[in-house]
């Protein structure tokens, strides 16, 4: 019993301290999307998307992940609404993208569900990781 | 005999958090200066990194003693649909922003600011927008639209920092003030 608990509490402490790589949190992130379905990237199609416009109602009837973000993701975008400027989303320009797994998802759900009105699936999101690692490329 | 002694810790519990609320709420209008701390003027600045991060990203972290605790819980139950924009949270950081905003509200504050907010509202009211609270709109009612909505710097009252040069820091004072393109504001 005493053995059981000791092993819980410091795998609980292992998990809570790990810091992923830029490289680790992306391949961990695909390696989860592969077991869920999409089992190969396309980046290109991932650029597709994200120049993609969705009609919706009310304020911002078009929408894109442009509006926040343009299409340049080595530079900085701008908050539609709000006006705050949003680092640039492209790791070679902003080190902190990608390295985290938990930020990955809340924004996906977010922003995919803002912009089209419905979350992305895996393989939207895998596509998405792989043209945002390296967008220069495409 | 457990039950029984339980239920009366929660009893008591209950009437010490909410006998400082019913006591903020008494109806002595927006109140006077000298009724508060002078040390304590503006509202508390936020400390909780936390609501920092999760909320900072979009927007400037609005000060908690900002809005009363019924008006952050309203807005904390619909952040799919926040102002137009989705910013839900995972079950664990929303009870934690909760926490941090319902503990820290204008209603449990005894900063300047925060007691004339919360004190021009109407107990059956719970705004979500600090621009429509009347304390709000009594002190910016002299300000043109042109500084505000006309002005591309500006654009909104809920920009509080793009005039309020020291918002985030919980300060208000009319000392602070820079309206961009026009200058210092003097009542």
């Amino acid at each position: 019993m005493k053995t059981h608990i000791l092993v819980t509490v410091s795998l609980l402490f292992s998990s809570a301290s790990i810091t992923l790589a830029n490289s680790e949190a992306m391949d961990t992130l695909l390696q989860t999307y592969a077991a869920q379905g999409a089992a190969t990237t396309n980046a290109e199609q991932g650029k597709r998307l994200w120049v993609k416009t969705y009609q919706n109602k009310g304020e911002f009837s078009e929408r894109s992940c442009t509006s926040c973000h343009t299409q340049d993701l080595t530079a900085p975008g701008k908050h539609a609404k709000t006006g705050k400027i949003i680092k640039s989303m492209s790791p070679s320009s902003n080190p902190e993208r990608l390295t985290d797994i938990k930020k990955i998802e809340k924004w996906f759900k977010r922003n995919c569900k803002w912009t089209m009105g419905r979350e992305c699936t895996v393989q939207e999101k895998a596509n998405f990781l792989a043209y945002i690692d390296k967008p220069t490329n495409f | 005999m457990k039950s029984t002694l339980a239920i009366t810790a929660i009893i008591f519990t209950i009437g010490f958090v909410t006998l400082p609320v019913v006591m903020s709420d008494s109806d002595y209008g927006w109140g006077k200066d000298e009724e508060y701390d002078r040390s304590s003027t503006g509202v508390a600045a936020i400390s909780n990194p936390v609501y920092k991060e999760e909320c900072g990203s979009c927007h400037m972290a609005y000060p908690a003693g900002l809005l009363p605790a019924r008006s952050w819980t309203r807005l904390m139950a619909d952040l799919e649909n926040h102002f137009g924009d989705n910013a839900e949270l995972d079950a664990a950081t929303h009870q934690s922003i909760s926490k941090f905003l319902l503990a820290n509200s204008a209603d449990q504050s005894n900063y300047r600011r925060s007691r004339k907010l919360n004190n021009s509202i109407r107990l059956a009211d719970a705004p979500l927008r600090i621009s429509a609270i009347p304390y709000f709109r009594h002190e910016h009612d002299e300000i043109p639209e042109r500084l505000v909505s006309g002005n591309a710097e500006v654009k909104s009252f809920s920009h509080c920092n793009a005039c309020h040069t020291k918002a985030e820091q919980g300060s208000f004072n009319e000392h602070d003030i820079h309206i961009p393109g026009y200058g210092r504001w003097d009542d």
